[in-house]
């Protein structure tokens, strides 16, 4: 496909990335089989799933449904930007604590997403379930939290403690806590 | 019976150093590596150079392939092999027809897979496997079947060796007594749906074409057990199981598809073989998890069953169809349970199979246990109804003594404590009526069902420990689909070589170990721990207290010595609230509880996780799984997450598990049975019954959607109630 390949720039987890794509490649294709980076999963490549969550500029995207070309510049972050293993972001940390990952493969997607989740609790976003969508102090109850993370599926079942390990941390700025290059 | 402490199994703070390395809580040892997404899966091991491989698959369900035309493909630039029947390496030995691909033109089943493109880059496999145009002779499929299918047969055998029939006293005279209940039932045909998609990277090595045994085959792959893969593998592929490598450290869930091998292994492996040298890979797109990597089949049961007034059961008939591929056989064991559940005198079981032109089906979590004990649960549910008897008490009247299929004593059974006790912590006693309780638009109403799973452990296994650089390494083929046996397998290994759990390290994931049975049959934990325990012990009496670096010794852990003579089984109570909206028919379900009784528990904290899973996994089947198979094409029409719903984060309330104290020695050394299958059982049973208790509308087919309690309820009234409410 050489002649048709697109240059893109991506900063990843910190670290400035340069790569030429096929203009049909996504962001995930772009992290995982262009640039290496393992720590976004691919579970079904249609944003059925929410494996593939990631960060790009403060939000959570599907990282899937992005076309890499459409995000020359963009800072993203995946869950291996957030923490280290050796240090945690707090977020992390308390899914870890509450056991809240059986075979960890949505977990990095339910990591980022809770993350920016909590960012658009903070600035007002109404869901679904939210009482009075004019009201801009959101009240984050298990049901709140609950259709927040409905776009990350987890068919090992650990929903019920991953809603735990995000109350666990709710009132906390995780977004900007932890020890990772983020 | 053992006392019973019942205990909650909430994360608890760490054990202190000095307590027993089993039965505390420990942190999964690989969750920070998970947390933070670095724990590599099967398609994200580091490579050279990798080739990326995308199939072509049949879009006809029979027939022949007439021709294909790769000259677009071939042109395509970036593309280095097309791999058709007409170019394939040649199968010699044929111990699996799902697994013996590109041999001929006969096309088995829609899906099915006829070729593959490799390529430098998915993209380009991809697009190239589109160019490339095939032409059939079709021929008309059987596909569907029925209740009463003229065309069924009674299987001799059904999956895990159990009987396609069984029938003890006089079920005919049994149903005669007492008061009847007779319902049919059905399940859709389910797919495992695990997150993490089939993947696999192969390398074909030929050391030296002047010997042929010095060839090397290396799979990265996801999946229950690699020893078992690669001796499954090894003869299709023309080689011995030493000469495959099969390494699957972590694997993104299962549930039973990746306990057996598929043909996207062999069909990767021919085209690695083509591709000497260069690694191939190819990820499972979540369309093709739909096709070829089995699934739960449909099933449709029909039971007979009398209940006299103070709520004994008098016969019970229990039959099962489903359907089975003609290309490989797979029956569940639909009415096995219901042999040994109760005390029941006149039985009749029988497993019906009807032959289907589809894509062979699987083992999915309690294959067999899980379907049968849907009916079984329900009907038990009309039958306390039917003669006003509660139905938690029901159960208990009908406890039997020992096992009434075989006539063994039970090791341990503590289903009537499961109750008592569940019922005790859920609230039961505040059920009402049915449709006595109202909330605005809702009804609201409590469930119980059983929940039964068999020891399936029937063959030994061999475990290591290695004593290096200060620390014990155990070591063996075991497989961490979720589960906790990173974690867990170190805590049986500290414990029976006494020293603390965090000295002790696992080596699992790859061929090259002591030989270990896959995680499957919910066997994992005590089977492997036998084994674990075995040789923790004969390194102790080996190498004494001190040892030196590099000691070492292997040794094979067996079932307990008389464990034949004792009917072993785990068993537990769910208990669910579900509420149903008169409006909309849509059913939520606020809670549930799963009480389990299921022998040492060695991790609380990884063992709650997959209770909780388990039961996580039957609400979704019970509020939304459904596969449609297109009875005329053969393919399933929904085959994606977007069409095939799973539970979501907002579909799942309050659920918790507990489990009773128990030590069955006769399941192995650890005192552990199986849980990774228990938590599933009998759960949509009990929300469907709580959903009558609720509404009084009696659903019986699998999943609860909103259009059946419609169907029930007849159209909706212009005030929004319904013509025949309850």
């Amino acid at each position: 496909m050489a002649g048709h390949e697109v240059s893109v720039r991506l900063t990843v987890d910190g670290t400035a990335r340069q790569v030429d794509l096929d203009p049909r490649v996504t962001v995930l294709d772009a992290l995982r089989d262009e640039l290496g980076v393992m720590s976004v999963k691919k579970g079904c490549d249609h944003g059925q799933c929410g494996a593939c969550t990631v960060i790009v500029d403060g939000r959570r995207i599907l990282s899937c449904l992005a076309l890499a070309a459409s995000y020359d510049g963009a800072d993203v972050t995946t869950a291996a930007g957030l923490g280290t293993t050796d240090h945690l972001n707090p977020m992390q940390q308390a899914f870890a604590d509450r056991d809240a990952l059986q075979c960890g493969y949505c977990t990095p997607g339910q990591v980022c997403s809770a993350v920016a989740m909590l960012e658009e609790a903070r600035a007002g976003m109404p869901s679904h379930v939210s009482p009075d969508v004019s009201d801009t102090t959101v009240d984050l109850t298990d049901a709140e939290v609950r259709e927040r993370m409905s776009g990350n599926l987890c068919r090992c079942g650990a929903y019920v403690n991953i809603v735990r390990a995000i109350q666990d941390v709710a009132g906390q700025d995780v977004a900007r806590a932890g020890g990772g290059a983020a | 019976m053992t006392t019973l402490e019942p205990r909650m199994l909430e994360p608890e703070a760490p054990a202190a150093a000095d307590a027993a390395p089993t039965g505390h809580d420990r942190m999964r040892v690989d969750a920070p590596a998970k947390v933070t997404g670095t724990a590599p899966y099967a398609y994200e091991q580091p490579v050279e150079e990798p080739l990326h491989l995308f199939p072509i698959v049949a879009t006809i369900a029979l027939g022949r392939i007439a021709e294909i035309d790769d000259a677009d493909a071939r042109a395509l630039p970036g593309v280095r092999l097309v791999l058709t029947h007409a170019n394939a390496p040649r199968i010699r030995v044929r111990t699996d027809a799902a697994l013996t691909i590109l041999q001929s033109s006969e096309v088995h089943h829609r899906g099915e897979i006829i070729g593959a493109v490799v390529a430098d880059s998915p993209r380009v496999a991809r697009e190239a496997a589109a160019l490339v145009r095939v032409t059939y002779d079709e021929q008309p499929a059987e596909l569907g079947f029925s209740i009463d299918d003229p065309r069924a047969t009674v299987p001799r055998r059904v999956n895990a060796f159990k009987h396609g029939s069984y029938e003890r006293g006089d079920a005919d005279a049994g149903l005669t007594r007492g008061t009847l209940v007779e319902a049919d039932y059905s399940l859709p045909m389910e797919f495992h749906s695990p997150i993490e998609p089939h993947a696999v990277t192969a390398i074909w090595h030929d050391v030296s074409a002047l010997r042929p045994r010095s060839t090397r085959l290396t799979m990265y792959d996801t999946n229950q057990g690699t020893g078992g893969h690669g001796a499954l593998l090894a003869p299709v592929l023309g080689l011995l199981p030493t000469q495959i490598e099969v390494i699957s450290p972590y694997v993104g869930g299962s549930f039973g598809t990746k306990g057996w091998p598929w043909p996207h292994l062999v069909l990767v492996a021919m085209a690695a073989k083509r591709l000497t040298g260069r690694p191939v890979k190819y990820a499972m797109t979540r369309q093709q998890m739909f096709r070829t990597v089995g699934h739960r089949p449909a099933s449709k049961q029909r039971i007979r069953l009398s209940v006299e007034a103070d709520g004994r059961l008098g016969a019970i008939d229990h039959q099962s169809w489903a359907p089975t591929s003609r290309l490989r056989s797979y029956v569940d064991q639909t009415v096995s349970a219901t042999r040994m559940m109760y005390d029941v005198a006149d039985l009749r079981t029988i497993h019906h199979a009807v032959v289907q032109d589809a894509a062979p089906g699987s083992f999915m979590r309690a294959p067999g246990e899980f379907s049968g004990m849907f009916a079984l649960e329900t009907a038990l549910d009309e039958a306390a109804h039917a003669v006003g008897v509660d139905p938690v008490d029901l159960r208990v009247r009908n406890e039997p003594a020992q096992d009434p299929e075989t006539g063994k004593p039970w090791s341990t059974r503590n289903l009537v404590a499961c109750l008592r006790e569940g019922a005790d912590q859920f609230g039961w006693a505040e059920r009402q009526p049915v449709g006595a309780r109202r909330d605005g638009e809702w009804l609201v109403g409590l469930g119980v069902a059983s929940a039964t799973y068999p020891n399936m452990y029937f063959v030994p296994n061999r475990a290591g420990v290695r004593f290096t650089g200060g620390r014990y390494v155990v070591e063996l083929q075991a497989s961490d689909i979720g589960t906790g046996a990173w974690t867990v397998l170190p805590q049986i290994a500290a414990e029976a070589l006494g020293v603390g759990v965090d000295l002790v390290d696992a080596d699992i994931g790859h061929t090259g170990l002591p030989w270990a049975i896959p995680a499957g049959g919910s066997v994992g934990t005590f089977a492997w721990g036998d084994a674990v325990v075995a040789a923790a012990r004969k390194f102790r009496r080996t190498h004494g207290e001190h040892p030196d670096e590099g000691d070492h010794v292997t040794a094979t852990g067996r079932m307990p010595r008389g464990s034949r003579g004792y009917s072993r089984h785990a068993f537990g109570a769910h208990f669910a609230q579900a509420r149903v909206s008169t409006v909309t028919g849509e059913v939520r379900v606020d809670r549930m509880l799963g009480a389990f009784a299921a022998g040492r528990i060695i991790n609380p904290r990884t063992a709650r996780s997959q209770l909780i899973g388990g039961m996580t996994m039957g609400l979704s089947a019970a509020l939304h799984e459904e596969a449609h198979l297109d009875e005329r094409f053969g393919h399933v029409v929904n085959g994606d997450l977007a069409g095939y719903h799973v539970a979501a984060h907002a579909d799942v309330g309050d659920l918790e598990a507990i489990t009773l104290e128990e030590h069955d020695p006769w399941f192995g050394a650890t005192g552990a049975k199986g849980i990774g299958e228990l938590g599933i059982v009998g759960a949509p049973a009990a929300i469907g019954n709580a959903i009558f208790n609720a509404s009084g509308v009696r659903l019986r087919d699998l999943p609860f959607t909103p259009d059946r309690l419609f169907d029930a309820w007849g159209q909706p009234t212009a005030s929004g109630t319904r013509a025949t409410s309850p």
